[in-house]
């Protein structure tokens, strides 16, 4: 038998987890360390499964099966494709540098990095999940920590209600596409849950159109699909910055992933039925989020709403349906989890100085965190779609689908680019270079050694991607090979 | 009908009968025992409980084909045998969370009246005969109107005590005259002599309708289904904090052994009618549970305005099995009462826990509690998070068997009801928990102390809700095992 | 060793530049003359390289060549394809010398030296990168990427004085004003570029440009819903748009006299004497071949805003009294004639006069590269000691700094098109070919360079001659042997070409007649 790689990553965090709690609460430190040691190895186990994918054979790798509930068909199936293995990967690295960028949280760490790697292991869950019941399982798991993370180490002024909001809008998307889940149970009539199975299950057009919006926008919800997409920026506001880098980062990609593959995988003909009118809203998303996030002041708002602005080209390059937009949606969903980890993680390590994120307030802050300015204008590049960094490798595919379909969306969507361009530059230039402001004078340190890791790691791979797209292109597009096989080679 | 006696009889009831001498001994012990020292009867009555629940899976499974017994008084079959066993894990709980309760913990009387009332729930799940069902209620019941009432210089405990009783009182009496309309149609107490006289089409609708809601009304009543639901908030805010829990879990599990029993043997002819009347009572009871439960500052109220919504949430997979083609139906019902005794026993012992020391049980002094006590402040966050739903724990598998026995039978309506109040649900238990980890206290810095018989009671119980949650192969098919015995 | 170079000759030229970048990056920040000389020697791998390049180019034979191939995005089917020809291997050659002489020219930058050199070098590499690519997303990938280095060139390294009050009525420094507006007109002007790159790779199904240049042009089937005739003018204008942004041509000139003012002197130096021809080049290398119809369908209309460019660029020249504004504008005037010669080749595509019309904008692009590089070169050395910018600051400086005198008057005779110097051969073959194809514009243009030789004679005027302003007496320092050296290099092409052109024209001309 096969090592259980995948087992391995899903329970690594959840086990860290409980050792946590299991540490008396005034070990701050070895609390930390234990937390990086188990991030570490996690993300060292999802780098090897990422590397050790073996492409030329393709579908599903790494699979571990075990019977949970025979009696309704549930079963423990894990196994990554071209689709997944980069979003293990991704959740690895915003895990390993969100415990690098949290090592100063002070108040209750060890329930702080307990929640979190709770998160984590659901967050992995749902990537490797091939059973929808198992998807649903870990899904909740990983909406449920959110609030807790977010209401207790949140920003004071709103955690509450953005926790709150946060927690329902996506409790209420996913009982909603549970519901849905459920009629595609019983309609399949296989008594299975097992997605693999219910691939081939057939279900009939009229009860494909009637599903399909049900399951796609419960999933949807959570990758900040409009008008659905509200919870998003408050959520991300009053989160602490590890958690904004899990939410955004990972977080809304689980969405979008679920959305792709319980919605347009097992209901392709009701993607096809649909898509024509959802692509239409990501349109919104996608310029509107833009538009929204250039009149906004407080920094970390910026980044929300950029983050429903480039998720919004995630989910259009799936309503697509064709090859280059999803591929372009698969690579964009790893890209923009990197990019917006970067983003948060910058805006905390400003906010933890400045105590504002005012923008008009911020200023000159290159003098003091040099590491910072640079990691935040590679994000900026990569936000502003900048070839040459990861950004570029997945935008350009998206809009090449949407040409190959709707060539006007193309052609508005396109306004996002100068939008995007235009808030970024202005916050490049406002917020780190000029002027330090008489009231930061002689408060403001360089981050520390760990922050600047996380940084640099993040950095990297943002640069790594965009300048040479094979190390991850092709194993998007063997995953989107498998959702093109299911549409019939649409 | 005559049951000839047989020597398995013995065996099938041995439970109840080392119950009784368990009782028997405990009140033996209780004289002769100096006060001070009878602060070991919680722990006897506990692990008593459990050797019971060793020797009934020893001995008195049930195995090939349900049987009727004792003239025909008792069923052996899986259906009673699952509720027993869930109702000795509540008395044995319970007691654990007892023990260390100030004027109630060192009382022989407190003991013997819980497992007084417990023999009462184990007869409820396996009584085949209105004649024993009636009298296992009674036992059942009375027990608790004096444990509700127990805390006698606790004005709120003895209303507690006293509402229940009268409530408790009026509604079986309208149960017992069902149950003799009934009688007086058919000429027959055996439940399962009426069904086949029910379905030989002997009795005139409107008398079988009739009958049914009579009866309904004492069952409702004892699961607090709306519009029978009152009392709850009010008997479980007085009575000690086990015995509401006692009172939510193992009480309401008995009733909706005897309401499914009672539904399938005596009124299958009438499906759809008791299955629109129960999808109504399903709906109500849900909604208006949870939306009163919105607004509660107490949190024992907050769990009665619960423990009434999942009544409701139970009811679903009472209303599936009434259509046809329902295969998940029942053992979604068994399965969820199952998880939810376990959750909501574990949510009173750590409100038990917390009131001991803080005197209070407004969720405003819960504040700071994951401060002074993190492994209580966990537990109520297993409990809760259970209770509203969420994996891993055991609240999500039942909601989702129930709600998919709700879809299977194309009940989607009722499914999203349900879908929709478990929204509502996370809502308010979210609220007791962001009080729970977030707000503040001067008090936070004193440490809240855990008796040994709440830990080693809530880690049983924690522990239970997280297996039931991972691992619910075990639990679903022993569940699917006494859902069969409905038919 | 020589296979690696002979076949990855340009791979090595491309990417030297930002390997030195990344070797500047673990050199110690604050031992600044280390940064500096590493940074200079850094630069001449890159200019060695390429004069092997040079050497080694066959230019009798037509078609690119070093040609190179490698998987880079097979998913949507771009590849990394290298490769040049006459046109690329003057501009590949033209970046290479004015980096080395550029970095040269800011050993006077002391904020940030290291961060400044970096960003000097990757932005070598983007430009490169637009001359050597053969293929039609690696091209779009390069011509963004050069902009972020210049961007944070001119932002951080800017002029430190002035303030432009932008809309709302708020103030914001210069620089940072400039840099937006180059980067926002930029980005804008390539968006429809992308998108229509991105539209060509959807129905081609390729972006490599040999391919394109078969499939595009001879595409005759709808698109879209709309005929290809449609589509295509719109590409058309797609590209010309961010191609006119670039280069630039009237009326898109706007940011230009801006970031040119703004820019460092070395920035002010590549920004003329490379970004520039980034547009020329796209002209040449995409928009001519890839929309040949369309080309010849509105070539009028680009000979009309390139002889606008070239009038108002004179005229607007003129009427500066900054003396960097004046030279930023004499640029528009003079990447002018680039556009004429290329919108003449475009109606003509074929005959002799369009061949001669596009040598002569392919040579006046390096020519003006030379003489623009060299004019800002030196603006910036008389700013560094005046620390003024304003022409009626000046005065009478000639006898206090001789031999800068010289150089100058040199240069802005070149400049202004002086037989014997290069800008006269570029230009006369430029007005020689487009002369029978667009008289009147060619005409009218010629009344452009009359105003041309007005403003730089204003220029020097007001510079050098007339009575001295007294406070620079004794203050004046003349130009050292490092500027010197800088500017040398510079005026030996500008003679060189002006007098035996033939060693460059033979290159651009075997690849102009094999393209058009």
């Amino acid at each position: 038998m096969q090592f259980p790689i995948i087992s391995f990553i899903v329970f690594t965090p959840i086990l860290a987890g409980v050792l946590l709690l299991l540490f008396p609460a005034d070990r701050k430190t070895e609390v930390r360390v234990t937390a990086l040691a188990a991030a570490t190895f996690s993300l060292a186990l999802s780098i090897w499964l990422y590397f050790s994918y073996n492409l030329p054979q393709g579908g599903y790798q790494f699979v571990e099966k075990y019977a949970w509930l025979p009696d309704l068909g549930i079963s423990y199936h894990v196994g990554v494709d071209g689709m997944s293995a980069p979003l293990v990967l991704l959740t690895g690295v915003v895990m390993f540098t969100g415990v690098l960028i949290s090592w100063k949280i002070d108040d209750r760490p060890r329930e702080f990095f307990a929640f979190l790697f709770i998160l984590a292991t659901g967050v992995f869950g749902v990537f490797v999940a091939l059973d929808l019941f198992m998807l649903f399982f870990f899904y909740e798991i990983a909406v449920f920590p959110m609030y807790l993370l977010i209401a207790i180490w949140g920003w004071k002024e709103t955690r509450e209600y953005a926790a709150m909001k946060l927690t329902l809008y996506l409790f209420v998307g996913s009982v909603i596409a549970l519901v849905g889940a459920l009629a595609m149970y019983f309609m399949s009539g296989l008594k299975t849950f097992d997605m693999l199975a219910l691939e081939g299950a057939n279900f009939p057009i009229w009860f494909q159109n009637i599903a399909f919006p049900f399951v796609f926008f419960g999933f949807a919800v959570l990758g900040g699909i409009f008008p659905f997409h509200n919870w998003s920026p408050d959520g991300h506001v009053a989160a602490p910055t590890a958690v904004s880098m899990f939410h955004a980062g990972v977080l809304m990609k689980l969405g979008a992933f679920a959305a792709l593959r319980v919605g347009i995988m097992l209901l392709p003909e009701g993607a096809k039925t649909h898509m024509p009118w959802i692509i239409l809203l990501t349109l919104v998303n996608v310029v509107y989020g833009a538009y929204i996030a250039s009149v906004q002041n407080d920094f970390k708002y910026v980044i929300g709403f950029s983050s429903v602005s480039h998720m919004g080209l995630v989910a259009m390059g799936f309503a697509t349906l064709n090859r280059e937009g999803m591929i372009g949606a698969g690579v964009q969903m790893f890209s923009h989890g990197v990019m917006t980890a970067l983003f948060f993680a910058v805006v905390g390590m400003i906010y933890d100085q400045a105590h504002t994120r005012e923008i008009p307030r911020l200023s000159g802050f290159r003098l003091f965190m040099p590491v910072v300015a640079v990691a935040f204008i590679i994000g900026g590049l990569v936000s502003m779609g900048m070839p040459g960094f990861s950004g570029f490798i997945a935008e350009f595919p998206i809009f090449m689908g949407v040409w190959a379909t709707y060539p006007w969306i193309a052609i508005v969507a396109a306004i996002s680019i100068v939008l995007t361009a235009s808030y970024i530059i202005r916050i490049i230039s406002k917020v780190f270079f000029g002027q330090l402001p008489e009231e930061f004078e002689g408060h403001i340190t360089d981050v520390t050694v760990l922050d600047k890791l996380a940084l640099v790691v993040l950095s990297v791979i943002l640069i790594g991607v965009g300048v040479y797209p094979q190390i991850m292109v092709p194993l998007v597009e063997s995953g989107v090979n498998n959702v093109l096989r299911l549409l019939g080679g649409a | 009908m005559t049951i000839a006696f047989e020597p398995w009889m013995y065996v099938a009831v041995l439970p109840e009968i080392l119950l009784v001498v368990l009782t028997l001994v405990v009140l033996g012990l209780d004289l002769a025992l100096p006060e001070e020292r009878r602060g070991g009867l919680g722990w006897l009555t506990a692990g008593g409980l459990t050797a019971i629940i060793l020797v009934g899976f020893a001995v008195a499974m049930p195995a090939g084909e349900p049987r009727l017994m004792w003239g025909g008084m008792l069923r052996h079959d899986w259906l009673g045998f699952a509720f027993k066993l869930t109702a000795l894990f509540a008395a044995a709980a319970t007691s654990l969370l007892s023990m260390d309760l100030a004027q109630v913990g060192k009382r022989g009387e407190y003991y013997l009246l819980l497992l007084a009332s417990t023999l009462g729930m184990m007869l409820m799940g396996s009584a085949a005969d209105l004649v024993m069902l009636y009298l296992a209620i009674e036992t059942t019941s009375i027990p608790l109107y004096v444990l509700a009432g127990f805390l006698t210089r606790d004005d709120k405990s003895t209303e507690a005590g006293f509402k229940y009783l009268l409530f408790g009182a009026m509604t079986s009496a309208v149960m017992l005259y069902g149950f003799s309309l009934l009688y007086g149609f058919t000429g027959s107490t055996n439940l399962y002599e009426l069904a086949s006289l029910a379905q030989a089409g002997q009795l005139s609708l409107a008398s079988v309708f009739g009958s049914l809601l009579l009866v309904l009304v004492g069952f409702a009543f004892k699961i607090s289904a709306v519009p029978l639901q009152f009392w709850a908030p009010d008997v479980y805010e007085g009575a000690p904090t086990p015995v509401a829990g006692f009172l939510s879990t193992a009480s309401k599990a008995a009733g909706f052994a005897v309401l499914v029993r009672v539904l399938m043997a005596v009124f299958p002819g009438i499906q759809p009618y008791w299955g629109a009347v129960i999808s109504a009572l399903a709906v109500a009871t849900m909604t208006l549970g949870n939306f009163f439960a919105l607004s509660q500052k107490n949190i024992k109220r907050l769990l009665a305005y619960s423990s009434i919504a999942h009544a409701g949430y139970a009811l679903i997979g009472v209303a599936a099995i009434s259509m046809p083609g329902s295969t998940l139906g029942a053992t979604s019902v068994v399965f969820y009462l199952i998880t939810y005794v376990v959750t909501n026993l574990a949510a009173f012992g750590a409100v038990a826990a917390v009131g001991r020391v803080t005197g209070s049980d407004e969720i405003a002094s819960y504040a700071g509690l994951s401060r002074r006590s993190p492994w209580l402040a966990l537990v109520l966050l297993v409990a809760l998070l259970s209770l509203s739903g969420m994996p891993p724990f055991g609240g999500f598998v039942v909601k989702f068997a129930v709600f998919a026995a709700a879809v299977e039978v194309n009940l989607i309506w009722l499914a999203v009801i349900g879908v929709l109040n478990s929204i509502i649900g996370l809502y308010y238990y979210l609220t007791v928990l962001k009080v729970v980890y977030l707000y503040r206290s001067e008090e936070e810095d004193k440490p809240m102390p855990v008796p040994g018989g709440y830990a080693l009671g809530l880690l049983v119980l924690c522990v239970g809700i997280l297996l039931i949650g991972t691992l619910f192969a075990p639990w679903f098919s022993f569940s699917s095992g006494a859902a069969a015995a409905l038919f | 060793m020589d296979f690696i170079v002979n076949n990855y000759l340009l791979t090595l030229i491309l990417f030297t530049p930002t390997l030195g970048a990344l070797i500047l990056f673990f050199l110690p920040g604050e031992n600044k003359s280390l940064i500096r000389w590493a940074a200079f020697l850094l630069s001449f791998i890159p200019l060695a390289l390429s004069l092997a390049l040079w050497f080694q180019f066959d230019s009798t034979q037509a078609g690119f060549q070093f040609e190179q191939r490698a998987a880079w995005y097979p998913a949507i089917n771009s590849s990394y394809h290298l490769g040049v020809d006459g046109i690329s291997l003057t501009m590949v050659l033209l970046t290479t010398l004015l980096t080395p002489l550029s970095i040269l020219a800011s050993f006077g930058i002391q904020d940030r030296v290291k961060a400044f050199m970096m960003l000097f070098l990757f932005l070598e590499t983007g430009m490169l990168g637009v001359f050597l690519a053969l293929d039609l997303l690696l091209f779009f990938v390069f011509w963004e990427i050069g902009l972020v280095p210049m961007y944070f060139l001119i932002n951080q390294w800017g002029s430190e004085k002035g303030e432009r009050t932008v809309w709302g009525g708020r103030k914001m420094p210069a620089r940072a004003y400039a840099s937006f507006k180059f980067m926002i007109y930029t980005m804008a002007g390539s968006l429809g570029l992308l998108l229509a790159i991105q539209m060509i790779g959807v129905v081609s199904g390729t972006f490599d440009l040999m391919e394109l240049y078969r499939i595009w042009p001879s595409l005759d089937k709808p698109l879209f819903g709309l005929s290809i005739n449609v589509v295509k003018s719109i590409a058309f204008w797609a590209f010309t748009i961010a191609f006119a942004l670039k280069v630039p041509v009237w009326p898109f000139h706007t940011w230009l006299p801006d970031a040119h003012t703004e820019a460092p002197t070395a920035g002010s130096m590549i920004l003329a004497g490379v970004l520039l021809k980034l547009g020329a080049y796209g002209f040449l290398r995409l928009v001519l071949p890839l929309y040949p119809t369309e080309a010849r369908t509105y070539a009028g209309a680009l000979a009309f805003l390139a002889v606008m460019a070239i009038i108002f660029g004179a005229l607007a020249s003129f009427g500066q009294s900054d003396f960097k504004r004046l030279v930023a504008y004499s640029s528009v005037n003079h990447m002018g004639f680039v556009v004429l010669g290329i919108a003449a080749a475009a109606a003509a595509a074929g005959t002799q006069d369009a061949h001669i019309a596009m040598n002569g904008a392919v040579l006046q692009m390096f020519n003006h590269g030379l003489s623009a590089a060299g004019m800002f070169f030196l603006v910036g050395v008389i700013y560094e000691r005046t620390h003024t910018r304003d022409l009626n600051e000046y005065g009478g400086l000639f006898p206090l700094v001789p031999v800068y005198g010289a150089i100058l008057m040199f240069t802005s005779m070149a400049s202004l098109g002086l037989p014997g110097l290069n800008g006269f051969i570029s230009e006369f073959l430029v007005v020689r070919g487009s002369w029978p194809i667009f008289s009147v514009y060619t005409a009218l243009a010629m009344i452009g360079l009359f105003f041309t030789g007005a403003y730089i004679l204003k220029g020097i005027r007001q510079v050098l001659h007339g009575p001295l302003n007294e406070k620079w007496a004794g203050h004046l320092t003349e130009i050292n042997a490092r500027e010197v050296f800088v500017i040398v290099p510079l005026m030996i092409l500008i003679l060189w070409i002006g007098v035996y052109p033939d060693w460059i024209l033979g290159v651009i001309n075997r690849a102009v007649t094999a393209l058009f």
